[in-house]
């Protein structure tokens, strides 16, 4: 008996001795104290507890920069110009980095640790980004795996954005999964509509995210977003445009058609929508009715693999196919991309084979 | 039993012929994985020495006024673990503070030292060895130095094979073991002059 008690009562002993070194060590060592981020020049001076990610410090001082992975260093949208204080570049970070990023002092905010002062550079439009919480008050099924989802600011707040730019949804706990996941989501109704977003989310089998959506999420209840973000908006200055998606692509683009419809704007547009077979097309009649309003709009639905029932007599094959019998002649046209990286890829190809500038070529890839 | 060994021999001795890795074959797995570069290496070499020393020093003051009058001789494993991890975990700490960009290229590796075998064994042959004190304290550190040359050794070689044309089937870990062989074959020339074990 005595010896169980003696033995017990030395590794306790031990161990706690040796904790509270640890909890000292750990208050001494990794307290980096306050700490001030200068944004662009002075314009904006926080003060913030070191030794935490730029990224999350950053956040907590409502200023939300893109990241589609949460923190993980997996997505490489966290970037921002820091120009002084950084520490050194990261291995997790250099396969996000050009060498003219780096030379710019471009990093990933998700992995710069705040150790002491730091000035960074922070593009004006990202101050725009809040944070809303929305209840949602809409879930139309679109295809079999495509859900549109309207949610609505709370306290009637407004929104104000660009057509084709996008929101970051974050997920709570369900079922099994007990982290937080942040994932991005094209918004898909009109800017002029500013008391809510529609987003269109594809089911990712396994996907953290999608499946929250569309399992879990209920009419009625709390999401929390942040946006809006990314540079996929609409340039006026051109009078003709291909637009081009595929899957849940096609969000931002029935954005980009309405707000042009909506201002009136007199431009030649095309859109072509690639899918598989005829269940996997959706606002078929949405665009139609477009095409009948406005003669300057063209709807050119594409099926890669029509099934034999579906009695298919529009456009087959590969998208880049169909692009490239619709394009001719891309001088001084602007191009509107969304969909799979390999997509888009093939059909950058196309658009420069076809005489497109390379700089009037947009595209938001869905990976 | 060797109570009467002069200190200095054991601390020469641990850095040449009783060399942990060359001739004990202990903490093999990060001599091989951290030797492609030698600041690396080199960065790496110091933390071990520095948690060598650290640790045999704790664990010997633990051992003999903790462990042994309350009789607990069964329980060293588990008090030694315990030590290690700790003092890595505040060297880790430290690292983080003051040597970030080490830290960085240290990696996963250094929280491995923590298992690493070398450090268990000093302080278990620091016990079979019924070594006092001073015989720890030199041991300790001769033992860290040993493994820092080795490793800086094998890192500066393996530099210079790297940018060397070197048959397809010996390219990584092959040279590896086979430039090991040789160094520990190196390192034995001195079995002469003093050797303890």
């Amino acid at each position: 008996m005595k010896e169980i008690l003696v033995t017990i009562l030395s590794i306790t002993g031990i161990s706690t001795v040796l904790a509270v070194l640890i909890i000292i060590a750990e208050k001494f060592l990794n307290n980096y104290g306050e700490c001030e981020i200068d944004i662009n020049d002075g314009e904006k001076k926080l003060v913030v507890e070191g030794g935490s990610s730029l990224l999350s410090s950053l956040a907590s001082n409502k200023i939300f920069i893109p990241s589609a992975c949460g923190g993980k260093a997996t997505c490489g949208l966290c970037k921002v110009k820091v120009l002084d204080g950084a520490g050194p570049l990261l291995p997790t970070e250099e396969p996000y980095l050009s060498q003219e990023e780096r030379k710019e002092g471009v990093r990933l905010s998700c992995q710069v640790k705040i150790k002491k002062n730091l000035r960074v550079y922070i593009p004006e439009e990202l101050f725009n980004i809040r944070e809303y919480i929305s209840t949602v008050t809409e879930i139309k099924d679109m295809t079999h795996d495509i859900k549109e989802f309207r949610f609505e600011f709370k306290d009637g707040e407004d929104i104000k954005f660009k057509a084709g730019q996008y929101m970051q949804i974050e997920t709570k706990p369900y079922a099994k999964v007990r982290e937080k996941a942040t994932r991005a989501y094209s918004v898909s109704s009109v800017p002029s509509d500013n008391k809510a977003v529609e987003l269109i989310i594809r089911r990712v089998p396994g996907g953290l995210c999608t499946t929250y959506m569309h399992d879990y999420v209920k009419v009625g209840d709390e999401v929390r977003m942040t946006g809006p973000y990314g540079d996929f908006y609409m340039r006026d200055d051109s009078d003709d445009y291909v637009f081009m998606a595929g899957g849940s692509g096609l969000a931002p683009i029935k954005s980009l058609v309405m707000d042009i419809m909506e201002r009136n704007l007199d431009k030649k547009m095309i859109f072509i929508f690639g899918a598989v077979s005829k269940k996997d097309l959706y606002y078929t009649d949405f665009f139609r009715e477009v095409e009948k309003k406005n003669r300057n709009f063209r709807y050119v639905p594409a099926l890669s693999r029509p099934e034999p029932e579906d009695n298919w007599e529009g456009e087959t094959g590969l998208v880049t196919e169909v692009l490239k019998k619709y394009v001719e002649g891309g001088k001084g046209k602007h191009a509107y991309l969304c969909g799979s990286p390999g997509m888009i890829n093939a059909c950058v190809n196309v658009l420069v084979d076809s005489e497109f500038d390379k700089k009037n070529i947009y595209y938001d890839k869905f990976s | 039993m060797t109570p009467q060994i002069n200190p200095f021999i054991i601390f020469f001795a641990s850095i040449i012929t009783s060399n942990m890795v060359l001739s004990n074959f202990l903490g093999m797995c990060s001599f091989i994985s951290v030797s492609n570069e030698f600041k690396t290496a080199s960065g790496l070499g110091k933390a071990v020495t520095l948690v060598m020393v650290f640790t045999t020093v704790i664990n010997y003051v633990v051992y003999q006024y903790i462990v042994l009058p309350l009789g607990l001789e069964y329980l060293r494993y588990v008090v030694f673990i315990i030590v290690i991890a700790a003092s890595v975990q505040i060297i880790e700490l430290a690292m983080d503070r003051f040597l970030p960009e080490l830290h960085i290229k240290l990696g996963i590796f250094l929280p491995l030292i923590t298992v690493n075998c070398a450090i268990l064994g000093i302080s278990l042959f620091m016990v079979i060895r019924n070594y006092n004190f001073w015989q720890s304290l030199l041991f300790g550190l001769g033992s860290g130095l040993g493994w820092w040359l080795a490793i800086s050794t094998l890192a500066a070689i393996r530099e210079k094979t790297g940018k060397s044309k070197i048959p397809q089937g010996l390219v990584g870990p092959g040279l590896t073991f086979i430039i090991i062989g040789l160094m520990a074959l190196a390192f034995m020339g001195f079995s002469g002059i003093f050797v303890i074990q």
